[in-house]
C-alpha cells in the first residue's frame, strides 16, 4: 500500500491551488506604489567601441524620470564572478570586468548601452529610441577555434587573448593517458558539439527595485532561484550595501532551469536607480530581450577518445573540450565545464585513466553558465556517444559493452577525484531492459518497417554529481561561496511550524514535500507545517536551489533543525511527565514514557514552551525554535539507465519519439509524483536538446534563433508519455534523508539515448552514420543519410 | 483612450484604454486579475490563453477595444460556484499537471476549451490541441494525463506498461 | 507597440473609408500584425478592425463553388467547409487553436507570408479573390514575398474556390514556428491538376508546373517519379537549405496525391 502521508507518500501540492486559480504572485505581479518603468537599450551588434551616447533629445521626451548610462556606474563594482578556475599551469582564469550598463564597449547583442526610467514602459521605450549611439563597430568573434587564433579580434582589450582558462585534469595523470591511448587495441574517436541553449523558463525574468528613504533600506524583488546570493553578491560586490540594508525577495518564480541562479545587470540596475531617483523601478523582460540577455546554456566542441583493450575494457578516456563563456563571466559560468564537467568524466565505468582537458573562451556572444545538469550533461553525452560508437566498431552490443565495464564496488574513487559512495548501475539496467520491454524490439522494428519507417533504439547510463555540495571542497575547486544550505523550524504555541528554508521552490513543490519530512519525524499532520522561502528578511540563510541540492542539503538541514526541536520537546515532556528524558519516546504526535501510560501530546508540549508555567527554565529556555546550518560530506551520485526508441522517416529525415524510458536510482524518495515529474520535465528538455533547440549565431554575432520563431521549444505533440521508475534504491550514506536528488536527472540521462537511437535506426536503413549534431533535426538527418 | 465595457468572469467591467492595449494588459493592470500571464512576445507559449465569447484566443495577440461588449473568461474564474477546484483543475492537481504554475492557466483555459468541443479526447487530440501551449517543466506527460482523466477516462495505465 | 488608434467599423463600405486616412491600416484577426506591432516593425496611425464586419463572414457552397468570406476565422472554415475537406482540413491545422479564433482567411491572404497555409490552397484551386471593388484570379494576385496585387486601403471580402475533383495539402511543419518549411496543396479538376507549394520559395507561394504537367496526364504519385523540383530560389534557412526544401516538395506533392480525395 502506498502511504498516505510522511515520507514516500504522493502528497497531492498544496501549491497548486493557488497557481490553478490564478492566485500566484509572480514578481510581475508585483506593483509598488509609484513605480517607475525601465527599458533597456540594448546593443543590435555584436561587437563595437562606444564613441558617444547622446541622450538629450530623450531626456526631454514625456514621461522620462532619468536616463542611465554605463558612466552612472563608474566606480560602482561590476557584477561579480563566483568562481575561480585555475589553469594547467597554475595560474587563475582571465578574468574581465562585466559592468552594469556597457563601459567604453559592448561585447554581445542585448548588451545593455542606456536604460531609460519613465512613467510608463511605452515611454520608456520612446525614450530610448530617441537616444542617439556614435557606435564603430568591430569584428566579431563567434567560432572559437577562431577566437584562439593569434590576431583574432579580442572580445576584452585588456586581457591578452580570448582564452579565459586552459584547464587540465587530472594534469598528474596526461602522460599516463596518452601512453595508455597509444597502446590500447582499440581507440574509438568522436567529435561533436553540445548545442547552445536557452533555459526558457515560461516566466521571463523580472526585477523591482525599491528604496525607503525613512530607513535606508533597499528591497529587490526578482525572479531568482537563490534570493540570499543575490544579496550577497549585489550588496557585497556590486553596490556596497550591507546585508542589513539590503531585502531580496523571489516570490512565485516561473520556472528556473539554473538561468535564474545569475545575479544579473538588471537586478542591479533596478535597485540602484530606485535609491537614485527615490521611486521604485520596475523592468520586465520581453521573451525577445530573454534571447538576448539571459544567460545561455551549454555550447561545447568536444573531442573524446575511449581507449580499449582486447577484451574491451575501458582503458582510458582523454577529451578536449573548447567552452564558450560568451562577452562576459556569468555568476558560475567557470565552474560548469571544469568542476561539473571533468569530474564526470568516469561516468558508471571503472576507466582506470581519465585526462580532460577545458579550453574557456570568449566570444562576442550572450554569456553562457549553468543550464539543467550543467556540466553534467556534456560529460555524459560524449561518453555514452562514444561508448556507442566503440560498440558500433567493434561489433558488441552497447549495452553489454556498458555492464561489462560497470563500477560495481562501492566507495569507488574514480580517476577524477569524487568518490561514488553509493550505486547498482546493473540493477538500473535490469529494470531499465524490463520496464522498455526491450525483448519486444525487433517486434516493434519490424511493425515501423511495415510502416516505411526505420526503427531505431538507443540506450545510455549516466551519473551525476549533484547535491552540490561541501563547502571545503569547493572552497579548494575556486567556489567564492560555500555550498551549505539553513533552515529554521519555528514550532508556534499551538503546535503548528512554520520551517524558513534556504532553497527556492519554483516548480520542485517544496512547500509539499518538506513538511512531509517534518509531518514524519514528528508524527503529525503536513497541514500543520508551512514552508516559507524567497525572502531574505524571513529565512535565516540560504544558498538556493541548483544541482539537484535542495532536499539533500537543505533538507538535510531542516532535520538536523527538527532533531534540535524534538529533542528540546522530549526535555520539556520529561518535565511534564515527570520522567527522564531518555525514557521519553516521540510517536505519532505523542511523547510517552516508555513502559507506562503516561503521555502528553504534541501540542501540549509546544504550549508548554511558550506558556512556561510547568517548565525546566532552570535547565532550558522557553521557546521552541531551532536553526540548522548543513554542509555536506560529499556530492550525491543518482544515476540511471536510459533507453529510447525512435522512428525516423526515411524520406524527410524526421524523427519521432516512440517509446522513452528511465530508470533512476535517486536513493530514498519522499514524494514519488514529484520526483517523477521532475524527471519527465528533465526528459523532456533532454529530447529537446537532442531533437529540437539550438541558439544559432551567424557569423557576425547576430542571434538567429532569437524568438520562438526560430527556437523550437518541445511541445506536446513532439514528445510521448514517458516510462519512468526509481525502485532501484541505493540510499544516499552521508545525508539523514539517504537522498539523492532528481532535479537534472532527465535532462543529463537522455541526450544519448535520442542520438544513439538515431544512429540506429539510420544503421537499420542501411545508413551507417557516425555521428550527427544536435539538434536532430529532420534536415540535418536527412544531409547525413544523404552524404 | 476609448471607453470599453465587457463581462469577465460574469462581472460587468469597464476602462479606458489605448488602441494599443492589449487585451492581456487591461485584465493584468486595469482588472488585477494577474492570472492571466505573458511568456512571449512571438503568439507561441500561450500563457495568456483567455476565453472571448467562448473562443479560446491568446489575450496577448488581441487588443482590448476589440473585446468591447464580449464575455470574457479567465483562468480566475474558472472555479465551481462554491469556490471549489473545477474537474479539470482537480485533476492537474491529482495528477501533478503543473510545477512552476506559469503556463498553468493558459494550460486550464486551452484544456477547458478542447473538453467543450470534444468531451473525450484522445492522448493525440489532446496534444495536437496544446500546439499552442509551451509548459517547459511538466514534458507535458501529466497535462495530458491530467486532461484526460478530467474527462472521465482511465488514466492508471499510463506509463505502467 | 507605437501609439495607434483602433476603430472598428461594421460595414465593408465604412472600413474602406476609414483606410483612406493617413496611415490607416486594415486589421485582420491581428495574429500576424500583432506581433509585427510589438516589436515596432509598423507604425500605423490608426487600425481598421475588420472584426465586427458581419457581411464578409461565413461559408457559403454556390453549385460547385465554395465562397468563404474575407472575415472568416480559420476555426470556422475548419468547421464549415466540409464541401471542400483539403481546404477545411488546411484550416484545421493552421497555427494553434487560438490563432484560428482569431486569424482570417482574408488576412492571411492580404499578408502572403511566404509560409502560410491559405496561398497555397488559393493559388492551388485557382481561386478568385474578390475585394471591395473587383474579383482577382490567383494566378494574378500573388506577386512575391509578402506581396500580393491588394492596393492600397483595398478589402478582400471574400474568396471563391472552385470545389475540385479530389484534393489534399500536405505540410512539413518548421519545428519552432509551426508554419509550413513546405506546404503542396495538390487540387484535381476535371480540367487538370494543379499544385501550388508554400514555405519553400523566397517569392512566395509558387506552382510547380512540371509536377502539373505530369499529374494530368496522370493523377499519381508514381507519375511523380521522373520529376525533380528545382531548388532554385528556394529558401536557405536555419531549417533548412534549398536543396532540402526542393527535396520535400516532392516527397510532400507525392503524399498528397496519395492522400487526395
Amino acid at each position: 500500500m502506498p502511504k498516505d502521508s510522511g515520507i514516500g507518500a504522493s502528497s497531492k501540492r498544496r501549491e497548486d491551488v493557488r497557481f490553478l486559480t490564478g492566485k500566484g504572485q509572480y514578481t510581475d505581479d508585483v506593483n509598488v506604489y509609484g513605480q517607475t518603468y525601465v527599458h533597456f537599450l540594448r546593443s543590435d551588434v555584436a561587437h563595437a567601441k562606444i564613441n558617444g551616447i547622446d541622450t538629450s533629445v530623450a531626456e526631454t521626451m514625456p514621461g522620462v524620470v532619468r536616463i542611465f548610462t554605463g558612466k552612472d556606474f563608474e566606480g560602482i563594482g561590476g557584477l561579480p564572478c563566483g568562481w575561480q578556475v585555475t589553469d594547467r599551469h597554475g595560474q587563475p582564469m582571465q578574468e574581465p570586468g562585466h559592468p552594469v550598463l556597457a563601459q567604453g564597449k559592448v561585447r554581445h547583442v542585448g548588451d545593455p548601452i542606456a536604460a531609460v526610467v519613465a512613467e510608463t514602459r511605452e515611454q520608456a521605450r520612446d525614450a530610448a529610441e530617441a537616444i542617439g549611439l556614435d557606435l564603430t563597430e568591430l569584428p566579431a568573434v563567434v567560432n572559437m577555434k577562431e577566437a584562439l587564433k593569434d590576431g583574432a579580434p579580442k572580445v576584452h582589450d585588456d586581457l591578452s587573448s580570448n582564452l579565459c582558462y586552459d584547464w587540465g585534469f587530472v594534469e598528474d595523470n596526461k602522460a599516463a593517458v596518452d601512453e595508455a591511448i597509444k597502446n590500447a587495441a582499440h581507440v574509438t574517436t568522436l567529435e561533436l558539439v553540445n548545442n547552445r541553449l536557452v533555459a526558457n523558463p515560461m516566466e521571463p525574468r523580472v526585477a523591482v527595485g525599491d528604496y525607503n528613504a525613512a530607513n535606508d533600506e533597499s528591497t529587490l524583488y526578482t525572479t531568482s532561484q537563490n534570493p540570499h546570493v543575490i544579496r550577497l553578491l549585489m550588496g557585497a560586490f556590486v553596490l556596497g550595501i550591507p546585508e542589513h540594508k539590503l531585502r531580496v525577495v523571489a516570490p512565485d518564480v516561473g520556472g528556473g532551469f539554473g538561468t535564474k541562479i545569475f545575479h544579473y545587470a538588471e537586478e542591479a540596475f533596478v535597485t540602484f536607480a530606485a535609491r537614485q531617483i527615490k521611486r521604485p523601478v520596475k523592468w520586465t523582460s520581453t521573451r525577445s530581450e530573454a534571447f538576448m540577455s539571459d544567460a545561455h546554456g551549454r555550447d561545447h566542441v568536444t573531442k573524446i577518445e575511449l581507449a580499449l583493450d582486447k577484451d574491451n575494457n575501458f582503458t582510458a578516456v582523454r577529451t578536449e573540450t573548447y567552452a564558450n563563456m560568451g562577452a562576459y563571466l556569468s555568476t558560475f559560468a567557470p565552474s560548469v565545464p571544469t568542476w561539473l564537467h571533468g569530474t564526470l568524466m568516469a561516468g558508471n565505468y571503472k576507466t582506470p585513466l581519465i585526462y580532460v582537458n577545458v579550453k574557456a573562451v570568449f566570444t562576442n556572444t550572450v554569456p553562457v553558465d549553468a543550464y539543467r545538469g550543467a556540466g553534467r550533461p556534456e560529460a555524459t553525452f560524449q561518453l555514452e556517444r562514444v561508448i556507442d560508437k566503440a560498440a558500433r566498431e567493434l561489433g558488441v552490443d552497447p549495452i553489454k559493452l556498458r555492464r561489462q565495464n560497470f563500477i560495481t564496488q562501492f566507495p569507488y574513487a574514480t580517476p577524477v577525484a569524487v568518490e561514488y559512495d553509493t550505486g547498482d548501475y546493473t540493477a538500473t539496467m535490469d529494470k531499465l531492459e524490463e520496464i522498455m520491454d526491450l525483448s519486444g524490439f525487433a517486434a516493434r522494428r519490424k511493425a515501423s518497417e511495415a510502416k516505411g519507417k526505420w526503427r531505431g533504439l538507443g540506450v545510455n547510463c549516466y551519473i551525476e554529481a549533484c547535491g552540490i555540495a561541501p563547502s571545503n571542497l569547493v572552497g579548494q575547486l575556486g567556489a567564492r561561496a560555500g555550498l551549505y544550505d539553513a533552515a529554521t523550524v519555528r514550532v508556534n504555541a499551538t503546535g503548528s511550524i512554520s520551517v524558513m528554508v534556504g532553497a527556492h521552490s519554483h516548480g520542485q513543490g517544496h512547500e509539499t514535500t518538506f513538511p512531509q519530512v517534518i509531518a514524519e519525524m514528528i508524527g503529525i499532520d503536513e497541514s500543520q507545517i508551512d514552508i516559507v522561502h524567497g525572502d531574505s528578511s524571513k529565512i535565516p540563510f540560504g544558498m538556493g536551489t541548483y544541482g539537484s541540492r535542495s532536499l539533500a542539503v537543505c533538507g538535510s538541514a531542516m532535520v538536523r533543525a527538527t532533531e534540535k526541536v524534538i529533542r528540546k520537546a522530549k526535555k520539556i515532556a520529561a518535565h511534564l511527565l515527570e520522567a527522564s528524558e531518555a525514557d521519553i519516546e516521540l510517536k505519532n504526535g505523542k511523547f510517552s514514557v516508555a513502559g507506562t501510560d503516561k503521555s502528553v501530546d504534541w501540542a501540549g508540549v509546544t504550549l508548554a514552551a511558550y506558556v512556561p508555567h510547568n517548565y525546566p527554565l532552570e535547565e532550558i529556555e522557553p521557546g521552541l525554535e531551532e536553526t540548522a546550518f548543513y554542509d555536506p560530506a560529499n556530492f550525491t551520485y543518482p544515476s540511471g539507465a536510459y533507453a529510447c526508441e525512435v522512428e525516423v522517416d526515411p524520406e524527410t529525415g524526421k524523427v519521432t519519439i516512440e517509446k522513452f524510458a528511465a530508470a533512476d536510482d535517486f536513493g530514498n524518495v519522499v514524494n514519488p509524483m514529484i520526483v517523477e515529474g521532475q524527471v519527465h520535465g528533465g526528459i523532456a528538455q533532454g529530447i529537446g536538446q537532442a531533437l529540437l533547440e539550438a541558439a544559432v549565431y551567424d557569423e557576425n554575432g547576430q542571434l538567429q534563433s532569437a524568438s520562438y520563431m526560430d527556437y523550437a521549444m518541445p511541445r506536446a505533440d513532439d514528445l510521448p508519455f514517458y516510462i519512468v521508475d526509481h525502485s532501484s534504491c541505493t540510499p544516499c550514506t552521508h545525508n539523514p534523508l539517504g537522498v539523492k536528488g532528481c532535479g537534472e536527472a532527465g535532462a543529463i540521462g537522455s541526450p544519448p539515448a535520442v542520438v544513439n537511437a538515431v544512429i540506429d535506426a539510420l544503421a537499420s536503413g542501411g545508413k551507417n552514420v557516425g555521428h550527427i549534431d544536435m539538434p536532430l533535426t529532420p534536415h540535418r538527418v536527412w544531409k547525413a543519410m544523404n552524404q | 483612450m476609448t471607453k470599453i465595457s465587457m463581462t469577465v468572469n460574469g462581472r460587468q467591467v469597464t476602462g479606458d484604454v489605448e488602441g494599443r492595449t492589449l487585451l492581456v494588459d487591461f485584465l493584468r493592470e486595469n482588472l488585477r486579475l494577474t492570472g492571466t500571464h505573458v511568456g512571449c512576445d512571438t503568439s507561441q507559449c500561450g500563457a495568456c490563453t483567455v476565453h472571448v465569447n467562448g473562443l479560446q484566443v491568446k489575450s496577448c495577440t488581441m487588443f482590448a477595444v476589440e473585446a468591447d461588449g464580449a464575455e470574457v473568461g479567465t483562468v480566475e474564474g474558472q472555479q465551481n460556484a462554491d469556490g471549489s477546484l473545477s474537474t479539470l483543475q482537480a485533476a492537474f492537481q491529482e495528477h501533478h499537471g503543473l510545477q512552476c504554475g506559469f503556463c498553468t492557466p493558459g494550460m486550464i483555459m486551452a484544456a477547458s476549451s478542447l473538453l467543450k468541443v470534444n468531451p473525450k479526447p484522445t492522448e493525440a487530440e489532446i496534444r495536437h490541441h496544446l500546439e499552442g501551449n509551451i509548459c517547459r517543466c511538466t514534458g507535458y506527460h501529466n497535462i495530458v494525463k491530467a486532461i484526460m482523466a478530467a474527462s472521465g477516462q482511465d488514466v492508471s495505465k499510463i506509463a505502467a506498461e | 507597440m507605437y501609439a495607434f488608434d483602433v476603430t472598428r467599423p461594421k460595414t465593408v463600405a465604412d472600413a474602406v473609408a476609414a483606410l483612406a486616412g493617413e496611415d490607416a491600416q486594415a486589421l485582420g484577426g491581428g495574429q500576424t500584425l500583432i506581433p509585427t506591432l510589438k516589436q515596432r516593425l509598423a507604425s500605423p496611425a490608426v487600425l481598421v478592425s475588420l472584426s465586427a464586419i458581419d457581411e464578409i463572414k461565413g461559408v457559403c457552397q454556390d453549385g460547385n463553388v465554395l465562397s468563404i468570406g474575407g472575415g472568416t476565422t480559420h476555426a470556422t472554415v475548419a468547421a464549415e467547409a466540409g464541401a471542400y475537406p483539403a481546404l477545411a482540413a488546411l484550416a484545421a491545422n493552421i497555427g494553434d487553436p487560438a490563432v484560428r479564433s482569431r486569424g482570417t482567411i482574408g488576412g492571411s491572404l492580404a499578408n502572403n507570408d511566404p509560409s502560410a497555409c491559405y496561398p497555397s490552397a488559393a493559388l492551388a484551386s485557382n481561386a478568385t479573390i474578390v475585394t471591395n471593388n473587383r474579383e482577382i484570379a490567383a494566378d494574378d494576385y500573388f506577386q512575391g514575398l509578402f506581396t500580393t496585387a491588394l492596393n492600397e486601403g483595398e478589402i478582400i471580402t471574400g474568396v471563391k474556390f472552385p470545389i475540385p475533383q479530389a484534393a489534399n495539402y500536405q505540410k512539413f511543419v518548421q519545428p519552432a514556428s509551426r508554419f509550413s518549411l513546405v506546404g503542396v496543396f495538390v487540387a484535381k479538376y476535371a480540367d487538370g491538376v494543379r499544385v501550388a507549394v508554400t514555405g519553400a520559395s523566397e517569392n512566395g507561394v509558387f506552382r510547380w508546373s512540371e509536377a502539373e504537367a505530369a499529374l494530368s496526364a496522370s493523377f499519381s504519385a508514381a507519375a511523380l517519379e521522373g520529376l525533380t523540383a528545382s531548388a532554385d530560389g528556394l529558401i536557405n534557412d536555419l531549417h533548412g537549405d534549398a536543396e532540402y526544401r526542393a527535396h520535400l516538395i516532392k516527397v510532400m506533392t507525392k503524399r498528397a496525391v496519395a492522400a487526395a480525395k
